[in-house]
């Protein structure tokens, strides 16, 4: 993407190569928040459905400009810093969580070629900047000085902890079929129709690795650290205005993030499902698979109830370590055994 | 002025090498220990950068993985849990400073000698026992896992068995069983059925119902 910027630019220079990458950085920056916006109001309207309620729709047709709204609306309040509260690191934790959130996408191919940075270690750089998202809010629930966000925050850290031992070992089942680290070379991997892609033959990776990722983006029903009937709003409690909205925006780019990821790894990223369909570009495909993750997302939510905590430890750790361990064991066998390693550079 | 990628990469280092050593200063001279935590992630997150400057792109995104994301999350998660009383922390400065600065010196002369080797000796890969893959013909991670999982193999497991050991050794100190501990039986829990666990009675009016008669299907545990 940097390249193709770069090249259309026509000259030479790293001045003109780093307006390359930033014009790169924005052009998928910008899309991100637009349909961060949407994404909320889908998401609530997809709620209101399930409720049979209706849902957002006052502000603009069909109350699309309802987020928009909302924005603004935070915008104009006043940030309020409470008194005992430890000033620096208040401000810093949510700025952190939307910057987190947004860095994450400089590695995830759009089609071929189309990523700002195309890592060799791509996957491990999503699983790195992942487990720097706790910090967030564990550094939210500290700073505030206030029991519900420091209770929140500590129970963030420990589920998002736990949940991230599975997350990585699912990684490690379909990499055994990819045979590299890099995002590109793993949609490359399921080349082909919607029969060739990952979700058939590690179809139970599928299923803990998208349970897994409702409990790392801290969603019902993994929402335990802003249970509001316990925890008021948990991490989120003392925040007010843009400090919320980054808060906010943040976790909904994380879902999106994850979506994406799970389109990646397992839905054949770029690639058309059946065959006579591959005129339509591949961003698109890419979009339509990020929204079906992202509907997967919004109806658990919708028909789920919210775990209890004890529940949501032992489900992290005796039944979705052992198994995801189970998955790597047995899916290298097959692999190994049957002869289907890939073998590349 | 013009920017060449050597000069990018120099500029990225003295940034990246800057922070890390200010940070790292910081951690030790900060007064809330919260604080020394989160000062010591950035050290950990700019050697990650260091790395990634070196071509060492494996082992960049271990280092945020493993040190950033788990380890300084549980240092974290104590310290902030810690009642702290910064007067008394204080209080022993004097008493440990020779024992500091010994351990100290040790590292700098250690480091000195290091360095003073690394010079003499000059080309150091004719002294390797197995030498790494070429650089330029396999990335970092899959030259790392040729020598980890067939050169190194059996010390590479050992490591592994000393963790095993420590981790079990761990929770065998820390598991003890308490008497009088309510505890769940998950298991138990999720075979019970509505016709075990409750029953529906019509209660006359004015008559009430004998407890008893509940206390034998309802048992907790």
């Amino acid at each position: 993407m940097v390249e193709w910027f770069y090249a259309l630019y026509g000259g030479e220079g790293s001045l003109l190569y780093m307006a390359a990458i930033i014009s790169s950085i924005l052009l998928v920056v910008l899309p991100l928040l637009l349909c961060v916006a949407f994404a909320v109001y889908f998401d609530r309207k997809i709620w209101a459905a399930v409720q049979m309620r209706r849902g957002p729709n006052v502000v603009g047709p069909w109350g699309l400009l309802q987020s928009f709204a909302d924005g603004i609306k935070l915008f104009l309040k006043e940030t309020i810093i409470p008194a005992g509260a430890n000033k620096g690191i208040f401000l810093i934790a949510p700025m952190l969580t939307f910057i987190l959130a947004l860095i994450s996408w400089a590695v995830i191919p759009f089609e071929a070629k189309m990523a700002i940075a195309d890592l060799n270690v791509g996957i491990l750089y999503l699983l790195a900047i992942s487990s720097l998202g706790v910090y967030g809010i564990i550094m939210s629930g500290w700073a505030s000085n206030s029991r519900y966000p420091f209770l929140g925050g500590l129970r963030s850290a420990a589920q998002m902890v736990s949940y991230e031992v599975s997350i990585g070992f699912i990684l490690i089942v379909v990499l055994i079929n990819v045979g590299s680290l890099n995002m590109t070379d793993i949609v490359l991997a399921q080349e082909g129709y919607f029969w060739n892609w990952h979700w058939l033959p590690f179809f139970p990776a599928y299923v803990v690795f998208f349970i897994s990722a409702l409990a790392e983006t801290n969603r019902p029903p993994f929402d335990l650290p802003e249970a509001e009937a316990e925890l008021v709003a948990g991490y989120q409690t003392e925040y007010s205005s843009m400090a919320f909205a980054l808060f906010f925006l943040g976790e909904y780019a994380n879902i999106l993030l994850m979506s994406a990821t799970m389109a990646i790894l397992f839905l054949g990223g770029w690639q058309a499902p059946l065959p006579g369909l591959d005129f339509i570009p591949g961003w698109i495909w890419m979009f339509l698979k990020i929204c079906f993750g992202f509907f997967l997302f919004a109806m658990v939510k919708a028909f789920v109830p919210r775990y209890r905590y004890d529940q949501l430890m032992r489900l992290g750790w005796k039944i979705f370590l052992p198994l995801s361990l189970v998955l790597v064991v047995v899916y290298a066998g097959i692999w190994v055994y049957g002869g289907l390693v890939p073998v590349r550079g | 002025m013009t920017l060449d990628a050597a000069g990018l990469v120099s500029f990225s280092f003295y940034l990246f090498a800057a922070i890390t050593v200010a940070s790292g200063l910081l951690v030790i001279t900060a007064r809330n220990p919260v604080h020394s935590v989160l000062w010591l992630i950035l050290a950990f997150f700019s050697s990650a950068g260091l790395f990634v400057l070196l071509g060492a792109e494996f082992l960049a995104m271990l280092l945020v993985i493993v040190y950033v994301g788990a380890v300084a999350v549980l240092f974290l998660f104590v310290v902030m849990m810690l009642d702290i009383d910064f007067v008394r922390l204080r209080e022993g400065f004097q008493q440990y400073l020779p024992f500091g600065l010994i351990i100290a010196g040790i590292l700098v002369g250690e480091l000195i000698t290091l360095g003073g080797v690394w010079q003499a000796v000059g080309d150091v890969s004719a002294n390797l026992a197995d030498k790494a893959p070429d650089a330029t013909e396999v990335d970092n991670t899959a030259a790392l896992g040729q020598l980890i999982y067939t050169q190194y193999i059996f010390i590479f497991q050992t490591a592994g068995m000393v963790l095993l050991v420590a981790m079990i050794g761990a929770i065998v100190l820390t598991l003890r069983s308490r008497p009088g501990v309510k505890k769940q039986n998950i298991g138990r829990q999720n075979a019970r059925r509505p016709d075990e666990a409750f029953r529906l009675v019509d209660v006359e009016s004015g008559q009430g119902v004998d407890p008893s008669a509940f206390r034998q299907t309802g048992d907790r545990e």
